[in-house]
C-alpha cells in the first residue's frame, strides 16, 4: 500500500489529555490510504483506543486535527461521520432482535421499511447468520453476536469501519476463524478498516499496515513482514515476536555494519537505530536466524555456547544456551531430518550474519 | 438397606441404596436445613402479618354482634314476611332478651352493630333497655310502641332483619356508598352520605400523580448518578437517601414550615413580589400539600430501583447507537430508555403502593381536601370503632394492589423487576 497524495483519515498533530497532565497521544500523524486495512497494535494503556475514539467522535483532540476525505472532522458530532463501529463487546441492543439490531442504523436514517429488510437480510446472509434475525441477543453465542455487531456496523454501508479489540472475548480456535472471516469481508467490500489489538498474531496476519503504539506514540508504522524484520527500535524488536536482546556499546561504525562491545565478545551488526561510536546499544536477533555449527568463515558472528535447556515443541526445538555472557539466548533448531543431536550442556557453536543482527537504540521497559 | 432387587436398569450408589433414593435423602436435609433457617422469620411474619390481615378480612364479612345478642328475636324474626309489624312472639323474645342482665355486654355490642346502619339505634337500645325490664306482662308490642314510636315501624324490624345474619356484605357496600334498603335491595347510599368511591378515585389520582412526578423526578437523578464518577456520585447518593434518615416526621414538619401561608417560601414570594402580601398562596392542608410532601417522602423508592438498573446499563450503547447514526435524542428514547423499563416498573409500582396506603403526611399536612382513604380507616380503626367498615375499606385496597401486581406481572413480568 503506497502513499498516496490524498489519504482518507489523517491523524494531524493530534495529541490528546484526560486530564491535563499526562499526554496519552504525544503528536500523532498518520495517513490511512482508502481501502486499507490498518491495525494499531500496542501494549494496554498505550492509547489505541483514545485514538479510535477520537476518530468516532466520542472523544475530542485536545490539539491538532483529524480529517476525513479531506474534511475536517473536529466539529461533527458522531452520528454525522457516518463511520462504522465495533465495540469490544459487541454492544447489541438486548431489548431488540437481531434484525431490529441491523435495522437500527437504516431506520435512523429513515430508509424505507422494504429497503432496510432487504439490506438486513444481506447483512445477515453475509455474516451466515440468515435464521437468526427474529432472535435476541442474548439468545445467540458468542461468536455469533460477534458477527452480528460485525454485520450491524456494515449494513449501512460505511466508507470506515472501527473495530475496537471485536475478538477479544472469543477463545482462540474462534478468533482465528473470525479472522479469516473479518478478512475475507474486507478483501470483499473494499472499505477502509482501523483495527485495534494487542495481540500480534492477529495483527500480523490480518493488516495492510501495523501501527505500533507505545507510550502514544507510534513506535513504527510498517507492513507485517517488515514491522516483524527490520524492527526500528528496541520497543518494536521486542514487541513482536520473539527477540534476543544483547546490550552493549558500539566499538565501529564501517558503512552498512558496525561493531558492537558486547560483554568483550566483538559481534558485527547492522546500523539501524544507535547513536554513534561509543553509545549504547540494543542488538535485536531473531532466534530462528541463528545457526548452530556454522562452518568456520561462513558468517562474521560465531561464539562458543553452552546448552542450558532443551524444549521439544514438536516442528522445532528452543534452545536456550549461554553466549556473549548472556543466559537467556534462545535458539530455535528446525526439527529437520537428519539434525544434528543436541543435549543440555554440550559445548556448541552459534553463528549469525550482521544482517540478521539490528543494533537499535536503548528501551528501558 | 435390605438389597432390593430390580432390573438392570436401576443405578446404586457403591453401596447398594438406589441413587435416586440416596439423591432424594440429600436434597431433604438440605431442604430441612433451609426451611430452619427461615423458620424464625416466617413465624414472625405469620403473627405479624398474616395473622392480622387474615383477622380484618374476617372482620370484613362477618357480623356476629346481632345474632349474638338476640337469638331469640332473631329466629322470630326470620319468620316474619317483612311487611307490617313482625308477630307477638318477635316483641315477646326481644323483650325477654333486653331484659337479661347477662345479655348487657352483647345488647351493647349489637346496638352499636345497629347504629352504622341507622344512626339513633344506640339510644334507643338503650332507653328500651330500661323502660322494658319493668314490663311484666304483654302484649309487648304495645309496650315497645310506647317506649318509642320507632318499634311500631316495620323498617325497624327490616334493619335488625337484615343485619341477622353472621356474614353480611353489608360493610363491603358501605365502603362503596351503597346500603341495604329496608327491604334488603342494594341501593346507593344518599348523596350526603358518599364518601369513599370519592375518597378512593382521590387516593388513587394522588398516588397516580405521585408516582408521575417521583418518575419525572427521580428519572434524570438516577441518571446522572449512573453516569458520574464514583465520588462525585456518592456524595449525590447521600443527599438523595438523606431524607430515609430523618424521622418521616420531622421531614413532613419541614414541609408545614416551608408551605404554610406565613412560611418561607410565601415569604420569599411576598418579598419578590411574585404575589402580593393578602392572597399568599395556599400550599398546605390541601391536596397540594399532600402531593408535595409525599412526592418528597417516596423519591427514594423510585431513584434506588431505576439507579440500580441504570447502573448495569453500559455506556457503550449509547455509544453504539451514535455510531449507528442516531441523534443524542433519538439513541436515549430507542437504545436507553426501553432498558431502563424494569427499573421504572419497579419504581413505580413501589411508590405507587406506598402512595396509596400513605398516612401519616395526609393527615398532618392534607386539611380537607388532602385526605386519602387510609386517613378515614384510621378514623373507623380509632374513632367510630366500626372496624368493619375499616376493614372492608382496607380490603378493597388490598384487592386493588393485587390486581395492580397481576397487571404488571402480565405486560412487564415481575421477574424483570429489579430493587436494587
Ligand atoms: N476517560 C478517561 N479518563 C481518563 N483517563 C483515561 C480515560 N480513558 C483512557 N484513559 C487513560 O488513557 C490512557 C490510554 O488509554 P486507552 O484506553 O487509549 O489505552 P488502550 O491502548 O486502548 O489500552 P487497552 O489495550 O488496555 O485497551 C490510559 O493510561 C488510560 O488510563
Ligand atoms: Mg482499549
Amino acid at each position: 500500500m503506497g502513499e498516496t497524495p490524498e489519504p482518507f483519515v489523517r491523524f494531524k498533530d493530534v495529541q490528546k489529555t484526560y486530564d491535563g497532565e499526562i499526554l496519552v497521544v504525544k503528536n500523532l500523524n498518520l495517513d490511512i490510504a482508502p481501502g486499507e486495512f490498518l491495525t494499531m497494535l500496542g501494549p494496554s494503556g498505550s492509547g489505541k483506543t483514545t485514538c479510535l475514539m477520537m476518530l468516532a467522535g466520542f472523544e475530542t483532540p485536545t490539539n491538532g486535527q483529524i480529517l476525513l476525505g479531506g474534511n475536517e472532522l473536529n466539529t461533527v458530532p458522531p452520528h454525522k461521520r457516518g463511520i462504522g463501529m465495533v465495540f469490544q463487546n459487541y454492544a447489541l441492543f438486548p431489548h431488540m432482535s437481531v434484525a431490529e439490531n441491523l435495522a437500527f442504523p437504516l431506520e435512523v436514517r429513515r430508509m424505507s421499511q422494504a429497503d432496510a429488510a432487504a439490506k438486513v437480510k444481506r447483512a445477515l446472509d453475509m455474516v451466515e447468520l440468515g435464521e437468526f434475525g427474529a432472535r435476541r441477543p442474548a439468545q445467540l453465542s458468542g461468536g455469533q453476536q460477534q458477527r452480528v455487531a460485525l454485520a450491524r456496523a456494515l449494513v449501512f454501508e460505511p466508507d470506515l469501519v472501527l473495530m475496537d479489540e471485536p475478538l477479544g472475548a472469543l477463545d482462540k480456535n474462534l478468533r482465528e476463524q473470525m479472522q479469516y472471516e473479518i478478512k475475507h469481508i474486507h478483501e470483499n467490500l473494499g472499505m477502509t478498516v482501523v483495527y485495534v489489538t494487542h495481540d500480534q498474531s492477529e495483527a500480523l496476519t490480518m493488516s495492510d499496515r501495523i501501527a505500533v503504539f507505545n507510550d502514544g506514540v507510534i513506535q513504527q508504522l510498517a507492513r507485517p513482514a517488515d514491522l516483524y524484520e527490520r524492527p526500528e527500535n528496541a520497543f518494536v524488536a521486542q514487541f513482536i515476536g520473539e527477540n534476543n536482546k544483547l546490550i552493549g556499546k558500539v566499538d565501529q561504525v564501517d558503512g552498512d555494519t558496525c561493531v558492537v562491545d558486547v560483554d568483550g565478545y566483538k559481534i558485527r551488526a547492522l546500523n539501524v537505530a544507535h547513536e554513534g561510536v561509543g553509545s549504547s546499544t540494543t542488538l535485536s536477533l531473531r532466534p530462528e536466524r541463528v545457526s548452530l555449527a556454522p562452518s568456520d568463515g561462513e558468517v562474521p558472528n560465531n561464539f562458543d555456547a553452552k546448552v542450558l535447556e532443551l524444549i521439544y515443541l514438536g516442528d522445532h526445538i528452543r534452545c536456550r544456551v549461554s553466549v556473549c555472557g548472556d543466559d537467556e539466548f534462545i535458539v530455535k533448531v528446525p526439527n529437520a531430518s537428519g539434525h544434528a543431536t543436541i543435549n543440555e550442556g554440550d559445548d556448541v557453536r552459534v553463528g549469525w550474519t550482521a544482517e540478521d543482527c539490528r543494533a537499535l537504540d536503548v528501551w528501558q521497559g | 438397606m435390605a438389597v432390593v432387587s430390580d432390573g438392570a436398569g436401576m443405578l446404586r450408589t457403591a453401596d447398594g441404596v438406589p441413587l435416586k433414593q440416596a439423591l432424594a435423602r440429600a436434597t431433604r436435609v438440605n431442604k430441612i436445613k433451609a426451611f430452619l433457617l427461615v423458620a424464625p422469620l416466617l413465624v414472625f411474619i405469620l403473627i405479624t402479618f398474616i395473622v392480622p390481615i387474615l383477622d380484618m378480612m374476617t372482620r370484613s364479612v362477618s357480623s356476629p354482634e346481632v345474632v349474638d345478642a338476640l337469638p331469640k328475636t332473631i329466629a322470630e324474626l326470620v319468620k316474619w314476611d317483612g311487611t307490617d309489624l313482625p308477630p307477638e312472639a318477635a316483641f315477646a323474645a326481644m323483650a325477654a332478651e333486653m331484659s337479661d342482665k347477662k345479655n348487657k355486654f352483647y345488647l351493647g355490642k349489637a346496638a352499636a352493630r345497629l347504629n352504622f346502619q341507622k344512626s339513633g339505634f344506640r339510644s334507643l337500645f338503650n332507653k328500651s333497655q330500661r323502660k322494658i325490664k319493668r314490663v311484666k306482662q304483654g302484649p309487648f308490642k304495645d309496650a315497645f310502641a310506647k317506649i318509642d314510636k320507632r318499634w311500631a315501624q316495620s323498617a325497624t324490624w327490616n334493619i335488625i332483619r337484615n343485619a341477622s345474619g353472621r356474614y353480611t356484605d353489608v360493610h363491603y357496600l358501605n365502603a362503596i356508598d351503597m346500603n341495604r334498603d329496608p327491604a334488603g335491595e342494594i341501593a346507593a347510599q344518599p348523596k350526603i352520605k358518599r364518601i369513599y368511591v370519592t375518597l378512593f378515585e382521590r387516593t388513587i389520582y394522588v398516588s397516580f400523580g405521585v408516582t408521575i412526578l417521583c418518575l419525572i423526578l427521580a428519572y434524570p437523578i438516577s441518571y446522572l448518578l449512573a453516569t458520574l464518577p464514583l465520588k462525585t456520585s456518592n456524595l449525590l447518593m447521600i443527599l438523595v437517601l438523606l431524607p430515609f434518615w430523618t424521622s418521616l416526621l420531622v421531614r413532613t414538619t419541614a414541609w408545614i414550615v416551608l408551605l404554610q401561608a406565613n412560611g418561607v417560601l410565601n415569604d420569599l414570594f411576598v418579598f419578590f413580589g411574585i404575589v402580593n402580601d393578602e392572597n399568599r398562596i395556599r400550599m398546605i392542608y390541601n391536596m397540594t400539600g399532600s402531593l408535595i410532601a409525599m412526592t418528597h417522602i417516596l423519591m427514594p423508592f423510585m431513584v434506588l430501583p431505576l439507579y440500580s438498573v441504570m447502573k448495569t446499563i453500559s455506556p457503550t450503547y449509547m455509544r453504539a447507537a451514535r455510531s449507528l447514526g442516531a441523534n443524542p435524542f433519538t439513541a436515549f428514547v430507542r437504545v436507553y430508555m426501553p432498558q431502563t423499563v424494569p427499573g421504572i416498573g419497579a419504581g413505580s409500582i413501589l411508590v405507587f403502593i406506598l402512595a396509596i396506603g400513605y398516612y401519616i403526611t395526609p393527615a398532618l399536612v392534607g386539611g380537607q381536601s388532602g385526605q386519602l382513604i387510609s386517613n378515614l380507616i384510621e378514623y373507623h380503626m380509632k374513632k367510630s370503632l366500626n372496624w368493619g367498615l375499616a376493614a372492608a375499606l382496607g380490603g378493597l385496597l388490598l384487592i386493588g394492589i393485587l390486581v395492580l401486581y397481576w397487571l404488571y406481572n402480565r405486560i412487564v413480568g415481575i421477574d424483570k423487576m429489579k430493587f436494587g
